[in-house]
């Protein structure tokens, strides 16, 4: 029944039709409405996450089994909407300011937010690709927003040239799999992989390379080594509100893909996928914490501290437990808000109307700016994994479940590369809090600001003290995973 | 025994001045003034609450007191537990005794960003605290490495030249330490089931892998403590430290390694406790006497008294892995004792770093003839750092070199002749600083010790005597502790077939081919 089927998928089609009303409403209207597009684009996914949240969370299957709406979906679609709300609210003043608002940024953002929302609940590969790829062409697009801006349409070709060389290869990984299995839906490719793994025998060849060629594919989405070549160029080059974006909702989408892709059908075959998840968590990690010393300009860092934050939450993965799955899902909240927060900062440094990006400005912010400093201090040393901030939570997790599943060289090698991390995360630290100041930056940074900041702040800092909401739905989302 | 939660109220209380020094607003002058004081009156007000654990405490028992208990992640079955024993119960007191020094001590000495560094220390005091009290091992370890961020920051800000590279090398030292220790935690939740510390205490681990967690337990609380040749961090962080950092780091955070050794490696890995023996031993004996060494060549002050704790804190490993009731008394005591003696060193160096902003040896002499009064609290203390009987000093010595002689005599003998390296550096420094002619021109108009400086010794030098002339009133408060401890030990080794643990530690780190 189509009606009951729209009904499962009743936020992806709220948004659709909020998106295309918007779209309309602007085109017909022109760009003077922006900024009024903009604030109802927050106020419509405020709306979806009230759906989404306000129903039961199990929703059960639809379309003839290529989407699902289950209480794992439901977790992930909350933060990607929180995530894409916080980063459009940030993009505001940044874009009145640039001149560069028009009316197709929060209409094309709003589009990519629908394919994140597919992608979480995509059940079938078909279902899959169809969720990416909305996603991704509206990201290439507002990655080159600036289009006068050299670097701006730089970091969009650039990502549109990476994303589809990995989109053809994370197709041609399904099409083998079509080829080998027959069947492209979830549920189908469990039941036959199942089979074979009941009967003892390994999967065919040609499943393997499909999955290889698969996990390349996501691996390009999450930015994880040695798919992340683009991560730097397009986070530098990218307007920082749009980095912001980047490093937040897709990041959680596509992990949440991969969670349930691996997960899902392939489940049964831990020993075949195992060892190539354990190589990309430990090259994500070593790399994400070495190459982030020598970095100078902040995006950039944080384009690094993104690599090595995906490889920390693929330990999770790489357990390929229940654990390891609530670690991930708990690891990418945690990872959300800090981000969110970091981004917040960054896009706060302005010196008279202009944008500086060099860690060397932070200098002497906590006297030229105290409460900014204390909030960025708090984000990076959580973000080193300093308990008792919330970024140790979501690294304890991870490590839990790699212990519990015995990856003992993998949980050391994290570890370590943690304490390496910390060096440059320390780095931040030291030029807010032990420098002297250069010029301060510009005031008031405006309430939206103000708020993301203290909300931010306040929940990393205060994590502790309550962090049972959080993991107790965090388990109940992995649980939905195991249940079958 | 009682309904107040005595613990949480210690551990918590001063984040309770620090919510009132973030509400402080106005002048610079006037915000920096009130600050000291709501951080001043905090830090005593938890210091009088903490003494009702030293007159609350049941010394005649092994078990844990004033414990309280909460949910905190239930799903992994860990909780908020709280607790002490004769063993952390003297810790708690020396933070909260030296929390309100410190504040004193820099009351003038720190001019810039105030308000800050009374947060960092008030915060500082609520990690300490709460890692001596945690009976939970995730709790513990949320504390212990928490207290990395107020460090380095204290280090970083108000620290000395190099006090970048110190602080980096402090928290990045500490940190590849504490990482390792937490995978160790990990492993043995999943081993055990919990992280409650009393269950894990009585948990026996298969030999093997005792091995494989004492190595990682080692890894951090070693570069705590600090042992030989993880010690290097140490004299850079104390150098660059501002005095009341050094106190501190000094007084409490070096215990923080010995305390794990007992609260953890100790009863938890028995069987390679006993195999790591002579390890530990031959690292404490090269710490005693080569840091002494060392420490003999120093010409920045506090660089010498950080060398001296790394010798002093050889001791303290070489008392513990003695496995002796003497031997562990003595370590415990020698803890404590180094905490008051340590610190008051430190301030003293930061007495005359404060009139004369340098802390070369070389650049002083003479100072006897003007500062009679610092001459003399210098003279205790130094005394009381060699180890001289009447002091604090020579008890915790003396009940090491009685635990090590059972165990080894030439443990005994070398570790006595750092003793005599010991008083060698200790004299020379003092000879060097406080007597000989006055004969640079700036130090002829040094003033004596003020009556704050006064009030910061007076307290120290009350303790440094009572220790060392009634030590039983020390000694009492952990003996029942320490006894139950050995005989757990020992009958942990006897379960799991005494002469036999050397055997399978063996087979545990080089398995068969």
């Amino acid at each position: 029944m189509i009606g009951s089927d729209l009904m499962v998928a009743l936020p992806e089609v709220m948004l659709a039709v909020l998106a295309t009303a918007l779209l309309m409403f602007g085109v017909f209207r022109g760009n003077q409405v922006a900024p009024t597009i903009l604030m109802l684009s927050v106020v419509s996914l405020v709306l979806v996450l009230a759906v989404l949240l306000l129903r039961p969370s199990d929703q059960g299957g639809a379309f003839g089994g290529l989407f699902v709406a289950d209480g794992f979906a439901v977790f992930m679609k909350t933060l990607v909407l929180i995530g894409s709300a916080v980063a459009m609210l940030m993009s505001l003043r940044y874009l009145e300011r640039a001149q560069a608002l028009r009316f197709e940024y929060p209409v094309l953002m709003l589009f990519a937010t629908l394919g994140m929302l597919m992608m979480i609940s995509a059940e079938d590969l078909m279902s899959l690709y169809l969720g990416l790829e909305l996603q991704s062409l509206a990201l290439y697009v507002i990655a080159a927003f600036r289009r006068d801006n050299l670097r701006s349409t730089e970091a969009g070709l650039k990502y549109f040239v990476l994303g589809a060389l990995s989109s053809g290869m994370l197709l041609y990984g399904a099409s083998m799999i079509y080829g080998f299995t027959g069947t492209t839906s979830f549920q189908a490719l469990a039941s036959v992989f199942a089979e074979i793994s009941v009967a003892g025998e390994a999967p065919s060849l040609g499943v393997v390379v499909g999955l290889v060629f698969l996990i390349a594919g996501l691996a390009f989405k999450v930015s994880a080594v040695p798919f992340h070549m683009w991560t730097p160029d397009v986070y530098e080059g990218a307007p920082t509100p749009v980095t912001a974006f980047f490093a937040t909702a897709p990041k959680v989408a596509a992990m949440a893909l991969f969670v349930r892709v691996i997960m899902g059908p392939f489940g049964e075959f831990v020993g075949q996928w195992q060892q190539i998840l354990v190589f990309i968590a430990i090259a994500s990690m070593v790399l994400g914490a070495l190459a982030a010393i020598n970095q100078t300009n902040i995006k950039r860092l944080m384009a690094y501290s993104s690599i090595g934050h995906v490889g920390y939450s693929l330990v999770g993965l790489a357990a390929g437990t229940e654990a390891g799955v609530h670690g991930v899902i708990v690891y990418m909240a945690i990872y959300l808000v800090m981000n969110m927060g970091t981004f917040a900062c960054i896009l706060c440094m302005r010196r008279k109307d202009v944008m500086v990006e060099g860690i060397d400005d932070l200098r002497g912010l906590s006297k030229s700016n105290p409460m900014m400093a204390l909030v960025l201090a708090i984000f990076m040393f959580s973000m080193a994994g300093i308990p008792p901030l919330a970024g140790f939570f979501g690294k304890l997790y991870v490590f839990m479940a790699a212990i519990d599943a015995g990856l003992y060289t993998l949980a050391v090698i994290g570890v370590l590369s943690s304490v390496v991390g910390a060096f440059y995360y320390l780095r931040i630290v030291k030029l807010m809090y032990f420098d002297e100041p250069s010029e301060a930056f510009d005031q008031p940074i405006g309430g939206e600001m103000v708020l993301i900041l203290t909300a931010s702040g306040a929940a990393i800092l205060l994590f502790f003290v309550v962090p049972g909401p959080l993991l107790d739905s965090a388990a109940t989302a992995a649980a939905v995973l195991f249940a079958g | 025994m009682s309904s107040w939660p005595i613990l949480s109220l210690v551990t918590f209380l001063p984040l309770a001045g620090v919510a009132f020094i973030l509400f402080i607003r106005g002048e610079p002058d006037l915000v920096a003034r009130n600050a000291r004081y709501v951080a001043l009156w905090t830090s005593l007000i938890t210091f009088v609450l903490s003494l009702s654990l030293w007159f609350g405490f049941d010394r005649g028992t092994a078990a844990f007191q004033f414990t309280e208990y909460a949910e905190w992640m239930p799903d992994l079955g860990i909780s908020y537990s709280m607790g002490v024993d004769g063993i952390s119960v003297l810790f708690v007191l020396l933070s909260t005794l030296l929390t309100p020094i410190c504040v004193i001590a820099s009351w003038d000495a720190v001019k810039v960003r105030v308000k800050e560094y009374m947060i960092a220390f008030l915060v500082l005091e609520t990690l300490m605290v709460g890692m001596f009290c945690a009976l939970d091992f995730m709790v513990f370890y949320v504390f212990f490495e928490g207290v990395l961020i107020p460090m380095f920051l204290i280090i970083g800000i108000w620290g000395g030249e190099r006090r970048v590279y110190a602080a980096f090398k402090f928290f990045l030292y500490t940190l590849t330490g504490s990482v390792l220790l937490l995978l160790a935690l990990l492993a043995m939740y999943f081993e055990a089931g919990t992280t409650d510390i009393p269950t894990l205490l009585a948990y026996d681990f298969p030999p093997a892998m005792q091995t494989w967690l004492w190595l990682a337990f080692f890894a951090s609380f070693a570069v705590k403590v600090p042992m030989w040749p993880v010690h290097t961090w140490l004299p850079d962080a104390h150098v660059e430290a501002p005095t009341a950092g050094s106190v501190i780091l000094a007084g409490v955070l070096l215990k923080m390694g010995g305390y794990g050794f007992l609260r953890f490696s100790l009863p938890m890995l028995p069987d390679a406790s006993v195999f790591f023996t002579p390890f530990v031993f031959t690292l404490s004996i090269v710490a005693i006497v080569y840091t002494s060494l060392v420490a003999l060549a120093q010409e920045d002050m506090k660089k010498l008294i950080a060398y001296s704790s790394v010798a002093h804190m050889g001791f303290v490993t070489l008392g513990t892995f003695t496995v002796t009731q003497q031997g562990v008394e003595g370590a415990l005591f020698q803890m404590l004792s180094h905490g008051v003696v340590s610190a008051a060193l430190f301030l003293i160096v930061g007495v005359v770093y404060d009139r004369m902003h340098t802390r070369l040896i070389a650049r002083y002499g003479g100072l006897v003839e003007r500062m009679p009064a610092y001459a003399l609290s210098f003279m205790i203390f130094m005394l009381a750092s060699v180890g001289l009987p009447g002091t604090s000093g020579f008890v915790g010595e003396f009940l090491v070199l009685v635990g090590a002689f059972q165990i080894s005599t030439w443990a005994a003998l070398l570790a006595a002749s750092g003793m005599i390296l010991g008083a060698a550096y200790m004299l020379y420094l003092y000879r060097r600083v406080v007597f000989g002619v006055l004969s640079k021109t700036d130090l002829k108009s040094i003033l004596d010790l003020n009556r704050r400086e006064v009030v910061v010794f007076a307290p120290l030098l009350a303790l440094v005597f009572w220790m060392g002339i009634f030590p039983m009133s020390f000694l009492d408060v952990f003996s029942a502790t320490v006894a139950n401890l050995i005989a757990d030990h020992d009958s942990a080794l006897a379960a799991s077939g005494g002469s036999s643990v050397w055997a399978a530690q063996w087979a545990a780190l080089w398995p068969a081919q």
